[in-house]
């Protein structure tokens, strides 16, 4: 059955947040963000900014701290949470003020005009080194940047170690990215003062939980928060649920500026301060028999959740609790997890949510054990996984998980996927001196997360006091209206699942009529649909739940009108049917009427109803799975309702020249339960695929050591195109979840699970090396190919710079035909300086040494605008000096230090500096390939330009190679 | 994302478009495409004053053959020229390159001229005018001047042009019947910036290796043939003075790597494609 929501999108008719019109008198806001990853806010000025033309207010931290109040932080710590910097900036990226206009346009002008005064404070990005005593604190409130830290033990795992024969253990690190959906954030928010309630449309997509979190950061009841989602979304995957602190911020904006007020997201804003999921840091350790059988793990995990503990977080950590034994029967666990803020977005919901996490340190050490027992790792795998006969089977922490197959599943991929013709590929290859790899992995995907899972964050005793939570509620609404038409409503927000083909599918079989006769409704709206804190789109809950619950409303409904019929007809109500839109006696096919006729009558003849019938009008189904109960004292939690089985395994081929990975072969097995449309399973898979390759071998949101950030554009944040991406074989293997009214599982996330490790699993194997860093950059892999270098005598000193540090070396010199004394004259004369500095409009002399200026500095088409700061210091006349300055701008800031020495012989000056420059904000966030030239451009400028101040003639290029051309044009114009 | 005011001039002749050059200078930039331009103004690097759109002018839609030589106006789109049917034969390093430039959707709106005026470090049709030896023709209200590509390109998206002359147009060369072209290029994904982009020529006398994504131009230098014993050492020595820098894609000492091993390969193919 095809899609029926896709002729639509596909022809520009999707109904997104951007394109549904607004009230007439809407304002529009933009945001000022942070260029500093840590700074404290001396002062800000508006006063210039909201005198702009069109600009109807300006907010800072200092309005929303009246307005608002902290968003809730899910741990027991001393933590406030602000969607705005109130005293202090801790992310580049991070809002500082929002500019209420008449458009965008008039809005971003006026962003130029707030003057922020920032101190800078050291930044740290390392969330290991963040743990450290002598790290900088990101909330003083806290005393440290641990936010959160528990430890878990389930069965006996000290014992396990101690008496397997084998210790194997791995350190891993899961890099930062993000499955950067299409359609960025979009609010519109509304307050009306006359019953104090907002009304808020906005792309969120769940869990609605996050309702309460909004409703109590505006101070005002649940029911004056009306919150509404458009009815197409540009994509997901988790990373919309991230928008709620911008709901916080618009709706107060709106509140102020009297008015409704909308935001769209730009790239810029959506890829430097939306949502990253965590970064991490992992040891594991398995105890390991003889024979390959894991019989214990030890977790010490680090979680990275960036500047603030936002909602939910850190429930990526907790999302896989239950099943940190991942697809093996393994009794005796250990766990540490640590939680720390560091000076990088504030993490939440991506696509995989935890899982690549997890499985990036699990499913690598199962081949390193492989490789330490020279074993085959089919062998290892084959070993340890759940055997069929134990389902359900209880995971050490808890998880119950509901149906497999594993083993059987797992020789079925590797017949069908071709295995024994890939390891003779391989052999080929490798006879042929090629670098070629297999990876495999095993992985449980969870589905349907129970609510509850993130309060084993807390203590037993904790969760005591604040109440029991778990559950997973999901909502479906089957209305007939009085010419017998059928409505679905759900309240789950489609971001591409195909919401509309599947429901109508579900619910046409029920009752008997072709799915393009029922409509299905998605978008909710708060004040008027059914809906709970589980509501909305994640942690793959669509099939499964959603779906499930939409049948059983059917059905709910196909029965009281089959008594009705039977009433009607004269027959049983069990012996009616409901077949190509009629309902009719199942022995009888003369004894039938037209759907409509019967299923109306609720509306036109209610007298007629049989005694037992009230209605058949409108039914809503709440449904929530039992299993899904809350963590017990001994913390064992089942996290998730379901558990789909993945195996994957691939070949990759490396180029010995560039480093560079090419995926060979892809083969994904998954048993996801019953399949409900075929065509969306492959589309579910394919995507993960996809995403899971980017995360693999190009994504990374990099920060520099000073936490500039450097992944602001998609030419340097680097998506998978339909040219990297190869197609997967995809095969299947049913087991039905005896959990679900469909028997379906989640399917939406387990390839951003699965493939990262797998890929990189294949590369260990072809590289034969046992530590794999993501992405999978060719210049690391590099590493590892291409022997020594060396450096050819009398070389050009190179000026070096830090992989992904802004930080910048170099050095240089400039001779001119002029005394030593002459050139440190002009050095401390401002009327010089005023001539030297690139771009300089005036300087003004501060005292002998410190001087100010307004410069414009850039190259070639970019420019911008500065304040700069410039002082001498270290003054041993006439021979050596220190010069640093400073700059600040719209585009970012810069520093440097130079140090500057004069040699004289024959009246011939040299001048050398060597200089250190350091570079944030914007154009490090977007300009990043192009910085190091700039800076050594201006940096050579200046010298340049005091040469030839100093001499009226430059002579001799020397040193840096591009002082030279640069000086030689000088030469060459003159 | 939206840029800063600025007027807009949609010139419909070359001298309306040198006026307002010679009125506004660097307080103008020239509208040629906008594939770099347009994000660049959108993300407020960019804050001309005065944009001066050149699409609609005839004269500079005009693309000449003279002699074997490739003359491109200013508002031809790279597109026109990776269709001409002959291209592959007459201008085979052209060819080649125009591939690798961003993407089919931006080369349907990207001119040769306005890659060429932008000069980014990392950008093949730079690299392809110099590997040839190609010029550039500016034009002011003053005069006009024929740059050679090496002297045209001065430094990190820095050239030669003077704040009141345009680039009206440039010239490839004719292809030498008895030279061999390769292209080659290392990015992270199809379509990206070059980490390393090699363009090479070769004849019986000898190569040469023009190499982009490296230093703050494109760079050529003159290369014995590969097979010679000089060619490693030449290779080395043309890598270290590009003086390649760490960003988060590709380390300096990778790019080093990629002049050697990719610039072999490149002029390699040259040969070959000479025989």
């Amino acid at each position: 059955m095809p899609r029926v929501e896709d002729a639509a999108l596909l022809t520009g008719r999707g109904r997104y947040i951007d394109d549904l019109g607004v009230r007439p008198g809407t304002l529009h806001a933009a945001m000022l963000r942070s260029p500093h990853a840590h700074a404290d806010i001396i002062g800000i000025d508006v006063a210039e900014a909201l005198a702009a033309p069109g600009v109807a207010a300006v907010l800072t931290g200092a309005d929303i701290k009246r307005l608002t109040s902290s968003m809730v932080v899910g741990v027991k710590a001393p933590l406030e949470c602000w969607p705005i910097a109130t005293d202090r900036v801790r992310y580049v990226g991070e809002p500082v003020a929002i500019v209420v206009a008449r458009d965008r346009y008039l809005a971003e002008d006026a962003l130029d005009l707030i003057e922020v005064e920032y101190r800078p404070l050291p930044a740290i990005v390392d969330p290991v080194r963040a743990l450290a005593d002598e790290a900088p604190v990101l909330h003083p409130s806290l005393g440290g940047n641990l936010a959160s830290e528990r430890s878990f033990r389930y069965g006996d795992p000290e014992r396990a170690f101690a008496e397997a024969p084998h210790r194997i253990d791995v350190e891993v690190r899961y890099p930062r990215n993000s499955c950067t959906p299409i359609e960025t954030y979009g609010v519109v928010a509304e307050y009306d003062p006359g019953s104090d309630a907002y009304d808020v449309l906005a792309n969120f997509q769940g869990p609605f939980s996050i309702h309460a979190v909004i409703s109590r950061a505006l101070k005002i009841p649940g029911n004056r928060l009306r919150l509404r989602t458009p009815p197409d979304s540009g994509g997901s995957f988790g990373v919309k649920q991230g928008v709620f602190p911008y709901i916080v911020l618009v709706a107060a904006a709106s509140r102020v500026a009297g008015a409704p007020v909308k935001w769209i997201e730009d790239r810029l804003e959506n890829l430097a301060g939306a949502v990253s999921a965590t970064n991490r840091v992992t040891r594991l350790a398995a105890a390991v028999e003889a024979d390959g059988r894991i019989t214990a793990l030890d977790w010490d995990q680090i979680e990275d959740c960036g500047a603030n503990l936002r909602a939910p977080e850190p429930a990526t950590l907790y999302r896989m609790h239950g099943n940190m034994t991942g697809a093996y029967a393994i009794r005796n666990v250990a766990i540490r997890n640590r939680v720390v803020l560091t000076n990088k977005t504030p993490s939440g919901l991506n696509r995989g949510f935890g899982g690549p996490q997890v499985y990036y340190a699990l499913e690598r050490l199962v081949p390193r054990i492989a490789v330490e027992l020279k074993f085959d790792p089919l062998d290892v795998i084959r070993a340890n996984l759940v055997p069929a006969e134990a389902f359900p089977y209880k995971t050490a922490s808890g998880a119950i998980l509901d149906s497999g197959e594993y083993r059987i599943t797992m020789d079925k991929a590797l017949e069908q996927g071709g295995h024994a013709e890939l390891i003779a590929r391989r052999d080929a290859a490798r006879a042929e001196g090629r670098l070629y790899g297999i990876g495999y992995t095993a992985v449980v995907e969870p589905s349907v997360s129970n609510m509850g899972y993130i309060t084993a964050v807390l203590s037993p005793a904790e969760r005591k006091k604040a109440g029991p939570k778990n559950g997973a509620q999901a909502t479906a609404t089957i209305a007939i209206d009085p010419v017998g038409s059928v409505s679905v409503h759900v309240a789950s927000v489609p971001q591409g699942q195909g919401h509309r083909t599947v429901l109508a599918q579900v619910v046409g079989e029920v009752l008997g009529l072709k799915p393009s006769e029922i409509r299905v409704v998605t978008e909710i709206d708060t004040s008027k649909d059914a809906w709970s804190i589980a509501s909305g789109n994640y942690a793959s809950r669509f099939a499964p739940a959603v779906a499930g619950t939409a049948h059983l409303a059917a059905t709910r409904v196909r029965d009281r009108i089959a008594r009705i019929a039977a009433q009607q007809l004269n027959v049983k109500a069990d012996d009616i049917v409901f077949k190509h839109g009629r309902i009719g006696a199942a022995d009888n096919p003369e004894n039938a009427v037209a759907f409509a006729r019967i299923a109306a009558a609720s509306h036109w003849a209610p007298g007629t109803l049989p005694g037992d019938v009230d209605q058949a009008m409108r039914e809503t189904v709440f449904w929530t799975p039992p299993e899904l109960t809350a963590p017990n004292e001994e913390d064992e939690v089942n996290s998730s309702l379901c558990h789909g089985f993945i195996f994957d395994f691939c070949g990759v081929e490396i180029d010995r020249a560039t480093g560079g990975v090419r995926l060979d072969r892809y083969v994904t097995m998954h048993d996801c339960g019953r399949i409900l449309h075929p065509a969306m399973v492959a589309g579910q898979v394919t995507g993960g695929f996809a995403q899971a390759l980017g995360a693999a071998l190009l994504e990374e949101y990099a920060y520099g050591e000073d936490g500039s950030f450097l992944a602001g554009t998609f030419a340097d944040y680097l998506v998978p195109t339909i040219m990297e991406v190869p197609e997967p074989l995809i095969l299947h293997h049913e087991t039905r979840s005896p959990f679900t009214p469909l028997g379906a599982k989640g399917v939406g996330e387990g390839n951003c699970m699965s493939t990262p490790v797998c890929i990189a699993n294949a590369v260990a194997d072809a590289l034969g090396v046992a530590d794999i860093e993501l992405p999978l950059i060719p210049s690391r892999i590099a590493e590892h190919l291409h022997g020594p270098e060396t450096p050819p005598k009398n070389a050009v000193s190179q000026a070096a710079s830090k992989a992904g540090a802004r930080q910048l070396f170099g050095e240089g010199s400039a001779t001119v035909r002029a005394p030593r004394q002459a050139v440190w004259d002009m050095l401390l004369d401002p009327k010089t300086l005023e001539k030297v500095v690139p771009g300089a409009h005036g300087i003004e002399r501060v005292s002998d040494t410190h001087f100010r200026a307004d410069v414009t500095l850039g190259v070639g088409p970019v420019k911008g605008r500065y304040k700069a700061e410039i002082r001498l210091a270290d003054l041993i006349p006439p021979r050596s000096l220190t010069l640093s300055g400073e700059a600040s701008g719209a585009l970012g800031f810069g520093g440097g230090t130079g140090f500057v020495t004069l040699e004289e012989t024959n009246g011939t000056t040299t001048i050398r500096y060597r200089y250190e420059a350091g570079i944030g904000g914007k154009v490090a966030s977007v300009g990043g390939r192009l910085l190091d030239g700039a800076a050594r451009f201006l940096i050579g400028q200046f010298f340049a330009a005091l040469a030839k101040q100093a001499s009226g003639d430059a002579t001799g290029p020397a040193g840096s190679g591009f002082l030279a051309r640069l000086l030689g044009r000088l030469r060459g114009r003159e | 994302m939206k840029p800063a005011p600025f007027d807009y001039v949609r010139a419909d002749s070359v001298d309306e478009a040198l006026d307002v050059l010679a009125q506004a200078g660097a307080d103008a930039r020239i509208l040629a495409g906008g594939q770099s331009l347009l994000p660049m103004l959108n993300m407020r690097l960019a804050r001309p004053e005065i944009v001066i759109d050149l699409m609609r002018i005839p004269a500079l839609k005009i693309v000449d053959e003279k002699g074997g030589a490739l003359i491109i106006h200013a508002a031809v789109r790279q597109i026109e020229i990776e269709r001409r049917p002959n291209l592959a034969k007459d201008q085979q390093l052209l060819a080649a390159a125009l591939a690798f430039v961003g993407h089919a959707q931006t080369r349907s709106r990207g001119t040769v001229c306005g890659s060429i005026a932008h000069a980014d470090p990392s950008a093949e049709l730079p690299l392809v005018l110099v590997a040839l030896g190609g010029s550039v023709h500016l034009r002011s209200r003053r005069a006009k001047r024929k740059v050679a590509a090496e002297a045209f390109f001065t430094g990190m998206m820095t050239t030669d042009r003077h704040d009141d002359e345009m680039v009206e147009a440039i010239t490839f060369p004719p292809k030498e019947p008895t030279t061999g072209y390769a292209f080659r290029e290392v990015a992270r994904r199809h379509g990206d910036f070059a980490i390393v982009a090699c363009a090479a020529s070769a004849d019986a006398k000898g190569g040469r290796l023009a190499v982009g994504g490296v230093a703050e131009r494109p760079v050529v230098r003159a290369m014995p043939l590969p097979g010679s014993s000089a060619i490693n050492d030449a290779l080395d020595k043309f890598a270290w003075t590009l003086e390649a820098r760490d960003d988060m894609h590709a380390s300096a000492r990778y790019r080093r790597e990629l002049v050697r091993r990719i610039g072999k390969s490149t002029l390699e193919e040259a040969v070959q494609c000479r025989a």
